[in-house]
């Protein structure tokens, strides 16, 4: 029998039983709806971290003190020497900028609120390598730098929780430690990302934060970000940097005592995180595929019970295994597919469904369907059809005609 | 009545059911000719079915010889029995058994599908409707058709194939006298016609009356013919 033939006879078989057969698909639509949906949350969690990974800035390395890799015995902390040795031209060719920061978490006050916000201790050249924009005032100078100025940028939360507003702070006075300092700007709003609110923080000339901040009484530094000329001056730029710290701190042949990690580094890490979490909520959702599978598996074998003597006419006019085989597979791939169609569409809204709440809930992402996860859906869906139907569609096939035309 | 349709040489059926064997046929032999009008007829349990299922290919005795139309059906693969069946063999059974959620027409044309016709399957389905007097019912589904109409139907089926034989299993069984009456004269028309052998398996003696030949299965074996 030609193809279409079986098609419409399945159709017409599947019209028969509307109740039995669109429940069955039901089981199906939510397994597919869910695996896409998913994969969606999954991609778009993985794209989110990935944007805000790439909003650091360009071509940065992350310069750590300690090595979670080597055994090391009184690792160095690094400072604000080391991070001058790093931007020496001569030494470091392929670094274009160095931004050491010095981090606390302080208590400040003003407007009769209080709040603990992390402050950071910045160098000018900071908003260009962290790519750090502001709505309202000017970065620091190295005129502030040099002069240890009571100044502070702050962000549009931390703005919000201490003067209620987010705009015209330039002016105001906010204490840090109880001590007071003039707002000469405002951050512009980098939005809640998957890594947390960019906008809950202050920052002030390093100098500054050495001199007059609890935490900030030596030359140590928390981090240093190094900017490479180039995307392919990373990897030197990487080399460079070690080689000067490794000089510089004395370090053992092979052991350092600080790490160096780039931003395509970050990226791995944090997509391998993302692909681990989205294989496991696609495999969560793969189970309800399956438990769909099984429903077809089911509602195929009472089907062929239930047309025995149906089955027995057919052979009974020539019907070949083949032929019974195709026509029971034909049913069961049918409803498959169409849980899977409708799955599908199903599961795009619910993915747009969990992007409007992620909204609501103020921490936006975007959730991917991609091409890929259709695919896969499809795929997935058709061959559970196959797998599930193969056992019932066999059934039907080796059924004796005696037997089954005897059957009542 | 010269060619030979039907050769059957000792045929038995050896069922087995728990321990014990049943022996529904025990070295039966018969020989039917083109275009003949055979009754079966004999008690139940008598092996009168078996015997049907045999001769018509749905199954395959347990020893003996059986030629239909010129071809051995011993040994056959069940795909090659579903072929002989396709081609050889119309049936008609009592209960009718036809696709409920079907049209006459998708119903006659069924067997000429597994045949694997594309072309003028319609039209021949079509002329065999019209041979049976249904011209005027050929789009209406089972449940809308009397149990008369529904036997033609199934005759029509039977013989859209052209078929060496038809087999009718107690085929007026179901009908009330005059409708049945109405089928039995269809059917016997219908192998004046067409020369297509016809064999009926039977309880009811009127049936078997209309018979060319009448041959008694009892316990297994042919017991007696009458012409």
């Amino acid at each position: 029998m030609k193809l279409t033939q079986v098609l419409i006879e399945a159709l017409e078989s599947l019209n028969a039983n509307k109740m039995r057969s669109g429940l069955t698909i039901l089981g199906i639509v939510i397994g597919v709806a869910a695996v896409i949906a998913m994969l969606g949350v999954g991609n778009g969690a993985q794209a989110s971290i990935t944007g805000s990974i790439n909003d650091i800035g360009t071509n940065i390395l992350f310069v750590f003190s300690g090595n979670s890799d080597a055994k090391v015995r009184n690792p160095r902390p690094l400072t604000i020497q080391d991070a001058e040795a790093l931007a020496d031209i001569f030494a470091a060719p392929s670094v274009q900028a160095v931004a050491p920061v010095v981090q606390g978490q302080n208590e400040i006050s003003g407007g009769g609120q209080k709040s603990s916000v992390q402050v950071s201790g910045v160098v000018p050249v900071h908003a260009q390598v962290l790519n750090e924009s502001l709505s309202e005032g000017e970065f620091f100078s190295e005129a502030n730098l040099l002069g240890r100025a009571s100044i502070a940028i702050i962000g549009q939360d931390t703005a919000q929780t201490i003067f209620e507003r987010k705009s015209g702070l330039v002016g105001e006075t906010i204490r840090i430690d109880g001590q007071p300092f003039r707002i000469t700007g405002v951050l512009a709003s980098k939005g809640g990302g998957m890594m947390g609110s960019q906008d809950n923080r202050i920052l002030v000339p390093l100098t500054t934060f050495q001199a007059r901040l609890k935490g900030g009484a030596n030359d140590k530094v928390n981090i240093i970000y190094v900017q490479a000329i180039s995307a392919e001056a990373v990897p030197s730029a990487a080399e460079e940097v070690s080689q000067i710290l490794r000089t510089r701190h004395r370090t053992e042949v092979g052991v350092d005592d600080f790490t160096v990690f780039t931003q395509q580094d970050f990226l791995s890490t944090a997509q391998s995180i993302t692909g681990v979490f989205t294989v496991f909520l696609g495999g969560i959702a793969a189970i309800s595929l399956l438990v769909g599978g099984i429903g077809i598996m089911n509602i195929m074998l009472v089907s062929v019970v239930e047309r025995t003597r149906e089955i027995g006419l057919r052979k009974a006019l020539g019907a070949r295994r083949g032929d019974i085989l195709t026509q029971f597979l034909a049913e069961s791939s049918l409803l498959s597919g169409l849980g899977g169609v409708i799955g599908i569409l199903l599961g795009w809204l619910l993915a747009l469904g969990i992007e409007q709440v992620s909204i609501a809930l103020d921490t936006p992402f975007k959730t991917a369907i991609s091409l890929d996860s259709v695919l896969l859906a499809t795929l997935f869906s058709a061959a559970i059809g196959l797998f599930f139907g193969i056992y019932p569609a066999n059934r039907a096939a080796s059924l004796e005609p005696v037997e089954a035309l005897r059957y009542e | 009545m010269s060619e030979t349709v039907i050769s059957a040489k000792n045929l038995t059926k050896v069922y087995k059911m728990g321990d014990m064997e049943v022996h529904a046929l025990r070295g039966l032999s018969l020989d039917i000719y083109k275009g003949e009008v055979v009754a079966i007829v004999g008690p139940s349990g008598s092996g009168k079915s078996t015997l049907m299922n045999i001769l018509g290919c749905l199954d395959l005795p347990s020893s003996g010889e059986y030629s239909l139309d010129g071809e051995q059906v011993a040994n056959l693969t069940d795909d090659q029995l579903a072929d002989i069946r396709n081609r050889k063999v119309g049936f008609v059974f009592q209960s009718f058994n036809l696709l409920s959620r079907q049209t006459a027409l998708s119903n006659v044309e069924l067997p000429l599908r597994y045949a694997g016709q594309v072309e003028g399957r319609k039209e021949r389905a079509r002329q065999a409707l019209i041979a049976v007097g249904l011209e005027d019912r050929i789009s209406h589904r089972p449940y809308e058709l009397s149990g008369g109409q529904q036997q033609r139907v199934a005759i029509a089926r039977a013989l859209v194939n052209d078929p060496a034989i038809i087999m009718a299993d107690e085929p007026t069984g179901n009908l009330d006298s005059k409708v049945g009456q109405e089928i039995m004269d269809l059917i016997l028309t219908l192998n004046k016609e067409r020369g297509t052998t016809l064999i009926i398996i039977t309880h009811d003696p009127r049936v078997a009356a209309q018979a060319g030949r009448t041959i008694h299965v009892i316990d297994g074996v042919v017991e007696g013919q009458e012409q």
